[in-house]
């Protein structure tokens, strides 16, 4: 038996990044992924890293802009936003946005339709307006997540792809391996950041984690003239343009999805890519004679409440669970620190992070996903 | 804040779609002879039949090399639509009695797509097909799906080859036949199995200068008779040979030099080295395919509502090997080419930077970066082409993969050291052709659409600022960006 001080189940953005802090603090990590890294939602994402939602904000914040230096590989981290506003309504829901940032001293600034055609040459004189956010930003996630997964090998850590988590072994409380059709890694701590996979995963060990699966769809044009800002999105989409100049963007309704512990079979596309397509040569109509040359799709999982939990468990009280609930790409520097913090220290050093603990669903309905009309289409 | 959940996520897909415009029993994509044929037969069993294909297309679509390798040496005649659409029309008579029969023909019109329920996805009312012409896109219903798409050039790299006048047998032959609208005089073939005699022979026939064929292999490869008509045309078939280089101006090639160092005086370089048959839409709808070395490449497996016919149902199987016969030309070009020969046209990605698996030229290349290479990649598991698109954008541009997709499996391979069969396919995604945004959107969408588009997920407690939670701003926050979603 190989062993390892922390095993963590799944190679996405959380997983890695948790690695990448552990590597960091000189634990020996092992990141075990079912397939190749990046392979699910961390490599099929809009790249966006500007949640102001979250307790892990600031720390998102501080670290993006370091990212590239400190992991030693191009992240293609592009900073700050801008949000187009293509009805009436969106306009007064955007600057309701808007002023909330102001309260929180997060810095923004209105845009009338010409200062939007001025900062962003594809935009449209349809216009209602923009906000421009002097925070945020977006990355190339396919780029970040092989970067994190490369840092950490650099830093002594192991990666192993190809070998889906089986089951645990566990003895007095605590998870003491993690299994693998092939082989059995000894572990003093576990991370589990499975992504869909969590809840399978996790009634192994007997903890119930509410979450439900669903699909997600993105299309890329052509690269386009480069903008002086490419965290162009807005009209309800959201997106980015990429350093090649791709216009890259996603939105628009769901599909719940059942999920079994082999996970996603397949993430097909669907014509979705037309809506998309309309939305966005109505926001950028200059591009829309750019041709679409791909659609994609991934699967993610949310909680009920929509927020990520990361949460260390009492019993085995050696496991951090991790899910981000559906925004865990631009997260990722700083829901790896939290995950650090709490297989070190046991505590989150940098934020309060109660608010994600899995015990706030402890008293949720059997049939949470019904109520919520999550449930897939039979 | 209480929530009182309704049953019902707004927000989901469910019921969003429109239903497409029109339903036919049986449709059939690619009128070559075997589509064509094969409408006819489901017309005639009484089939209400819908044939489309996208020839002619548009010159700025052929300018990417999409869906064939013209290499830019196409006629300006193909610029004037009506003219085209004329040619192709009257080049083909069997279209005619395709109508006699009844089956409905649309021509310039591109099939992007093929969408169907199954693993992933239950929201779609019905199979659909994807298709588009010069205007917009629609989605068409089908019981029944014919693919009868072809086959598409193997496009090979040399120093040089990224310039107009290098193209491929199946565009050649396209241009020369359908189209009537061939733009070179003067052309050397590379290859000398079945596919490359035979369009030595029709382009000599048509008037075109043919200087010659080269082959990497120590004899010619194809078929005896075909050999022998070919010597009778008095073109020279030079073996054991390789192009070690393009050379050319402004229009383009104007010489090829050969290993030997002998230089040749033409405009139009043929790579005839192989067909690969188009399973894009096969592939991009989770279709079941399988490799064939002999019938050049990987083929449709074949299911219920979906059968192929023709080249892409895979080449005529005549016992020669395709992959053993392009990884030889590949390793022979590769031994005759320095390392920073462009793999991928579009990306402008060099074999060093693929095989380097390094970024693109406008992002930084540290120390740890430059460490990194494909051997160091294969450590971690086996080659994968979709991983290395991710990392070195390589297949990621306009062409689609057209032109590198072959050649970076190939160039895995070798690498590696593993046979071609161990590299996994490249996915392909819809829409199968470029599509412009305007021409893709679904303008007229249903408004249950545009009800449920929310950014992402519409969950009211998720975009909640942390500092607000239990706040009365939640509730505010809830009433501005989720009202109608939950009660
Ligand atoms: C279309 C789309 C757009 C998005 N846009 C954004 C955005 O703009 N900004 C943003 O922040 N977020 C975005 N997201 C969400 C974001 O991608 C995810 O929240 C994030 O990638 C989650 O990362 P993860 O590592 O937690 O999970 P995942 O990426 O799902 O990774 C989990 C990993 O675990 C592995 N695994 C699962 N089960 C096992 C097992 N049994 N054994 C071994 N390995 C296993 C999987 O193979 C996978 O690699 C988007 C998602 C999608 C799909």
């Amino acid at each position: 038996m190989s062993g390892s001080e922390v095993v963590i189940v799944g190679g996405g953005v959380t997983g890695l990044s948790a690695g990448w802090w552990l590597a960091r603090s000189g634990v020996k990590v092992t990141v075990l992924d079912k397939f190749i890294v990046g392979w699910e939602a961390s490599g099929r994402n809009g790249g966006g890293a500007s949640h102001y939602a979250s307790p892990l904000f600031d720390e998102e914040q501080r670290m993006w802009p370091q990212m590239d230096e400190l992991l030693g590989y191009p992240t293609e981290h592009q900073k700050e936003r801008i949000i187009i506003a293509m009805t009436e309504r969106q306009w007064e829901q955007y600057r309701f946005v808007a002023e909330r940032h102001k309260r929180l001293n997060h810095a923004v600034e209105l845009l009338d339709t010409k200062q939007v055609l001025d900062a962003v040459p594809l935009a449209s004189e349809k216009a209602f307006g923009g906000v421009h956010y002097k925070f945020g930003g977006h990355a190339n996630p396919q780029r970040t997540t092989q970067a994190y997964a490369w840092a950490l090998q650099d830093l002594g850590g192991t990666i192993v792809q190809h070998s889906p988590v089986t089951g645990f072994e566990t003895a007095g409380g605590k998870v003491t391996a993690v299994k693998t059709a092939t082989a059995t890694y000894g572990c003093d701590n576990v991370v589990v950041a499975a992504g869909p996979q969590i809840p399978q995963l996790m009634a192994q060990l007997g903890v119930n984690v509410p979450l439900a699966a669903a699909r997600a769809e993105m299309i890329i044009t052509e690269p386009a003239p480069m903008m002086p800002l490419t965290g162009v999105d807005g009209h309800k989409l959201y997106g980015r343009q990429t350093m090649r100049g791709n216009l890259a963007y996603g939105g628009g309704p769901h599909e719940w999805l059942d999920m079994d512990a082999d996970g996603p079979a397949a993430r097909p596309s669907t014509p979705l890519a037309r809506n998309l397509a309309k939305r966005l040569a109505e926001m950028l109509p200059k591009a829309a004679h750019l041709n679409v040359i791909r659609s994609w799709a991934g699967i993610i999982e949310n909680s009920p409440d929509g927020r990520p939990i990361i949460d260390r468990l009492t019993s085995p009280d050696n496991v951090v669970v991790a899910s981000m609930s559906s925004v865990g790409f631009g997260l990722s520097p700083a829901s790896g620190h939290a995950i650090r913090d709490l297989v070190i220290d046991g505590k989150c050093s940098f934020a309060d992070i109660d608010i994600l603990k899995l015990s706030r669903f402890d008293n949720l309905e059997a049939d949470w996903r019904e109520k919520r009309g999550w449930m897939p289409i039979s | 804040m209480e929530l009182n959940f309704t049953g019902t996520d707004l927000c989901a897909i469910n019921g969003t779609r429109s239903a497409p415009e029109t339903h036919y029993d049986t449709v059939v994509i690619g009128a070559g002879p075997s589509g064509v044929a094969a409408a006819i037969d489901a017309a005639t069993a009484g089939a209400k039949v819908l044939l489309v294909d996208e020839n002619p297309v548009s010159g700025a679509v052929m300018g990417n090399d999409v869906p064939l390798y013209f290499g830019g040496r196409m006629t300006s005649a193909t610029q004037n639509a009506e003219r085209m659409l004329e040619a192709i029309f009257m080049s083909m008579p069997a279209l005619e009695t395709a109508m006699d029969a009844g089956v409905e023909l649309l021509l310039g019109t591109t099939a992007w797509g093929v969408y169907r329920n199954g693993p992933g996805v239950a929201s779609l009312p019905q199979q659909v097909v994807g298709l588009a012409d010069s205007e917009r896109s629609w989605l068409v219903g089908f019981d029944k799906i014919i693919l009868a798409t072809g086959a598409r050039d193997l496009a090979m790299a040399f120093p040089g080859w990224n310039q107009p006048g290098v193209m491929g047998a199946a565009a050649l032959q396209m241009l020369l036949t359908r189209y009537e609208a061939f733009a070179g005089r003067r052309m050397l073939v590379l290859g000398s199995h079945d596919l490359a005699l035979e369009t030595a022979l029709l382009a000599k026939d048509r008037g075109v200068d043919v200087l010659g064929l080269i082959e990497v292999r120590d004899a010619p490869q194809g078929h005896s008779d075909l050999v022998a008509k070919v010597a009778a045309a008095g073109i020279i078939i030079h073996c054991g040979q390789t192009i070690t280089a393009a050379k050319g101006g402004i229009n383009g090639v104007e010489s090829a030099t050969l290993k030997t160092g002998e230089e040749i005086a033409c405009d139009t370089i043929c790579v005839a080295i192989g067909l690969i048959p188009s399973i894009e839409l096969v592939d991009a709808m989770h279709g079941p395919r399988a490799l064939s070395a002999m019938r050049g490449g990987y083929i449709p497996a074949g299911e219920p509502t979906v059968s192929a016919v023709g080249d892409c149902a895979g080449l005529a199987d005549s016992g020669f090997d395709h992959i053993a016969y392009r990884m030889d030309w590949m390793r022979a070009l590769s031994s005759v080419s320095a390392d920073d020969t462009i793999i991928c046209q579009c990306e402008e990605v060099t074999r060093a930077d693929l095989i380097g698996v390094q970024p693109p030229n406008y992002l930084s290349r540290p120390a740890p970066m430059c460490a990194r290479s494909l051997d160091t990649l294969l450590e971690d598991g086996p080659a994968n082409p979709d991983q290395i698109k991710r990392l070195t954008r390589a297949g990621m541009g306009v062409c689609q993969g057209r032109r590198c997709r072959d050649q970076v499996a190939m160039l895995l391979a070798i690498e590696a050291d593993k046979p071609f069969g161990s590299i996994p396919l490249a996915s392909h995604r819809a829409p199968v052709r470029p599509l412009p945004l305007k021409i893709l959107a679904e303008w007229d969408e249903p408004a249950e659409m545009d009800a449920a588009w929310d950014v992402w997920f519409g969950i009211p407690t998720a975009w909640v600022p942390h500092e607000d939670i239990g706040t009365p701003y939640q509730d505010e926050h809830r009433e501005m960006l989720y009202t109608g979603m939950y009660k």
